[in-house]
């Protein structure tokens, strides 16, 4: 399914392997993607850290309980699928010795697609300036740890609050498996209040929900509806009118429904709902994929051209959530994924419009999952934020600035569609009740705006 | 089977409409339909759905397409299980296809199905003269390569020709725009009242665009997203500057502006029983109330070619018990302008209703602001096969907006002197 680029392909024949190695050129592998029926890991999974806590012995169980074969030290020869390190313990900078000694050893044993996520605490939340230093340390040797890494190898770190540790094994386990193939060098933020506990994702997490994908019909968008149906759900598949013709291929290929609305059209949030509640009996998950760039110069660009990006990207998903999470709207336990990018972050020469908006997209999050109404109904609200990611668009970027584009990041290759889609399935997931209020970046640790 | 039941129409979809030769000059019937298909099968979620049936057709056909429904069918999302067939009633196709639905959900014969119709003016098929289509069976005949050689040698450079099919009577001779010039003529239809009528026919179709009226109506195919033929700027002026194409001398009114142009299309509308509507979250939008086809003697002369429906009206008012203005809607298919003046003139007219319909009083006029509300054929144009599909599904939406109880009926003459016509009601 996930076909290598030219270049991943090329250097993985043994000239290509000679030549990349003696020339020092990156080698990307062909990343571990997540197909229904496999298992979370296809090795064993070191888990260990920093003291006998609540949350090693909730990963241990949980993961054992997910057909992990979780294992305490690293054997001689035995190749790792992962290493998972818990420091939620660590009081002061030299209880991250306990990050190092276990970590050392089996980074060399690392299999291909390995994954090391490494389980903290909320520096903000920390008791004194020595706790703090430590926690926030975390963060510096994970995303290094994720430059560190070859072969498709990934590193994230997973910042839980206390007693929300058994709700931080959803995450741990989408980082662990093939899903989060393209995630790199992210930290995700767990908990804040009372939080159910969340199982490994299970096959079909989303059975029984009603999802709603705006631009639905090609790029992103359709693969979100693909994986989300995949998952489970009934997807209601909107776009613009001028796109319903691939738009219906989408939603019959999903066995969805599909909506030709205007985002920016002030009765689509309405028309969403309706539809949603009409033919589905209800909504559980809005993804706000719909967007345009209209890149210039913000020198040459005029206030029609401006407006249209800012319209679409940003101003519509505040109209639309008016109604859509109004009281009643979304059902209780709601999801909501809005799709930043890693411009929104880092910036883009010629982008300021879609950049604004995209910025704009995490400022929308921090404010819905900071809204107490929202969080009395169980409603999370997160974001992905897509790096360089193989579509259409991306196809007719020129040959060179697509090629630095795609090799700017850990993995040395461009992200795929799904790899998006796996991260908003993620969050769509029935456990992640206590994921809220983040933007994971689906970039492969895109050296921009790291 | 004695009771029966209502039958819904839950919605609509169409490709938007191409001229000939236009954007779908390569596409066929069959990929048209199934596309139209495909859209609806979306938009109401049915896809691997095994519904009653789909009746579709189309006027123009090739022999390959025998059954071209079904084809389109297993060409889509639909289930495999689905059965199909073809029907043909000239421009009726389509609302025709309609009623036989409507009547099997009603009998309790099916619980849902799709009705529809196609035409491409383009992808018509090339028919070889009847002289040379006889030499080159004789020729297949042949088994020996001596017969084979005398077979051949019979066709003469003379039988080779092709004929593309036209819109010609075959027992007059005479082109469908020839009969209704001199329908037009003989009831007085002037040259403005026509151009009127084809403005009208522009400007609504490109307001009910702009208020999005068709964004659940229609997917867009090929690179079109929406009727090709419409110009939303056109005027009078501009109407009034086109040549006459059908009628002789002075009297003739008939332009390329107030006769709708070959087209190519197709439209789809989704029917089913209350229970399969509820069970499939779909909300009715129009009840079909009845139905009625008629047809006239053309071939003498007697009447006109496209007059039909001006019969089918007052017997189906009769049955129901309802005047010509107990209705919020009227749609009468815009074969051409004169054809829809002529027709609401013979029902205004005390010796047509008399004479020819037996009638104390005539019908009597109709509020042309409830006529053809979005627009009709002459500016969405008239694949002939899918203009009932078209009708039908903007017709039942728009008397859901206007609210229960509320009445619409639809008018659509077809070729052979023929019309079907049918009321719909609000749900």
């Amino acid at each position: 399914m996930a076909r290598a680029d030219g270049y991943t392909a090329f250097v993985g024949t043994p000239v290509g392997r000679r030549l990349a190695s003696t020339l020092g050129l990156p080698r990307p592998v062909p990343l571990r993607r997540y197909e229904p029926g496999q298992p979370v890991t296809e090795g064993p999974v070191l888990v260990g850290g920093h003291g006998d806590t609540p949350a090693l012995a909730a990963l241990r169980g949980g993961l054992v309980a997910a057909g992990v074969d979780v294992v305490d030290e690293a054997g001689e020869d035995a190749r790792l699928a992962g290493v998972v390190v818990d420091l939620t313990a660590a009081e002061d900078p030299a209880d991250l010795e306990s990050l190092r000694a276990l970590l050392s050893p089996a980074l060399r044993r690392l299999d291909r697609c390995a994954r090391v996520v490494v389980v903290g605490r909320h520096p903000e939340s920390a008791s004194g300036v020595a706790q703090r230093a430590a926690r926030r340390a975390l963060e510096g040797v994970t995303r290094s740890v994720a430059k560190e890494l070859r072969a498709g190898a990934t590193a994230n770190l997973v910042l839980v609050t206390e007693g929300a540790e058994a709700a931080a094994l959803g995450t741990v386990g989408f980082l662990l498996s093939a899903r989060s193939a393209y995630v790199d060098g992210q930290v995700v933020r767990v908990g804040g209040g009372s939080v159910p506990d969340a199982a490994v994702q299970a096959e079909r997490p989303l059975a029984g929900t009603v999802a709603a994908v705006t631009g639905a019909a090609r790029g992103i968008g359709a693969e979100i509806a693909r994986t989300l149906a995949r998952d489970g759900a009934r997807v209601v598949c909107v776009d613009v009118p001028g796109a319903g013709a691939p738009l219906a291929a989408v939603a019959n290929e999903v066995g969805g429904t599909a909506l030709q609305t205007d985002v920016t059209d002030e009765r689509a949030g309405a028309r969403i709902l309706e539809h949603a509640t009409q033919r589905h009996g209800g909504l559980d998950l809005v993804v706000h994929n719909a967007g345009i760039t209209r890149d210039k110069l913000l020198a040459n660009t005029d206030a029609q051209r401006w407006a249209s990006v800012l319209d679409v990207n940003l101003r519509s998903i505040v109209r639309m959530n008016e109604t859509l999470l109004a009281p009643g709207a979304l059902r209780a336990g709601g999801r909501v994924v809005l799709v930043s990018s890693i411009a929104g972050i880092a910036g883009n020469r010629g982008q300021s419009s879609y950049a604004a908006s995209k910025a704009g997209v995490i400022g929308l999050v921090d404010g819905y999952a900071a809204d107490a109404g929202l969080r009395r109904r169980r409603i999370t609200v997160n974001a992905v934020a897509p790096g360089f990611v193989e579509t259409e668009m991306t196809a007719r970027i020129p040959l060179a600035t697509r090629e630095v584009g795609r090799r700017l990041n850990s993995l040395s290759q461009g992200g795929l569609p799904v790899d998006v889609a796996e991260t908003v399935a993620f969050f769509a997931g029935d456990g992640q009740a206590a994921v809220t209020g983040n933007v994971v970046r689906v970039c492969g640790q895109s050296l921009l705006g790291a | 089977m004695t009771t029966t039941r209502r039958a819904a129409v839950l919605g609509g979809n169409r490709i938007p409409f191409a001229r000939q030769f236009g954007p779908y000059a390569e596409a066929s019937n069959q990929d048209m339909l199934t596309s139209a298909l495909e859209g609806l099968v979306a938009r109401y979620g049915l896809a691997g759905e095994r519904l009653g049936e789909v009746v579709a057709g189309a006027v123009i056909k090739h022999s390959r397409d025998f059954n071209l429904t079904r084809e389109a069918v297993l060409g889509s999302s639909l289930s495999p299980d689905t059965p199909a067939y073809d029907v043909q009633q000239a421009c009726g196709t389509g609302l025709e296809a309609s009623i036989l639905l409507a009547n099997k959900i009603a009998l309790g014969q099916a619980d849902s199905g799709i009705a529809g119709g196609v035409d491409s003016a383009s992808d018509a098929p090339v028919v070889v003269a009847e002289r040379l289509r006889r030499k080159l069976l004789r020729l297949s005949r042949a088994r020996s390569t001596a017969d084979r050689a005398k077979a051949l040698a019979q066709i003469r450079p003379t039988d080779i020709g092709i004929q593309v099919p036209g819109a010609s009577e075959p027992r007059t001779g005479m082109t469908m725009g020839q009969h209704m010039a001199i329908t037009a003529e003989r009831w007085g239809i002037t040259r403005e009242a026509q151009d009127e009528l084809a403005l009208a026919s522009h400007h609504r179709l490109a307001t009910a665009y702009e208020a999005g009226f068709f964004d659940d109506l229609m997917t867009p195919y090929l690179g079109l997203t929406q009727d090709q033929n419409l110009r939303p700027g056109t005027t009078l002026d501009k109407l009034a500057s086109l040549r006459t194409v059908f009628g002789e001398g002075e009297g003739a009114t008939m332009t390329a502006g107030n006769s709708t142009p070959l087209s190519d299309g197709a439209a789809t509308v989704l029917l089913g029983s209350e229970e399969w509507a509820q069970a499939h979250g779909l909300k009715p939008l129009a009840f079909f109330v009845d139905g009625e086809t008629a047809a006239v003697d053309h071939v003498s002369g007697d009447e006109g070619l496209l007059m039909a429906p001006a019969y089918a009206v007052p017997r189906m008012l009769a049955r129901q018990g309802l005047t010509l203005q107990d209705f919020d809607l009227y749609e009468i298919h815009e074969a051409f302008a004169s054809t829809v003046l002529s027709t609401l003139a013979a029902w205004e007219s005390e010796s047509f209703c008399r004479d020819r319909l037996g009638l104390d009083a005539p019908l009597g006029s109709i509020d042309r602001d409830r006529l053809n509300v979005t627009g009709s054929s002459l500016a969405a144009g008239h694949p002939f096969a899918a203009t009932g599909g078209r009708i039908v599904a903007t017709l039942a939406k728009l008397l859901a907006e206007r609210g229960s109880g509320s009445r619409g009926l639809v008018s659509v003459c077809a070729a052979g002197g023929q019309g079907v016509v049918a009321i719909l009601e609000a749900a």
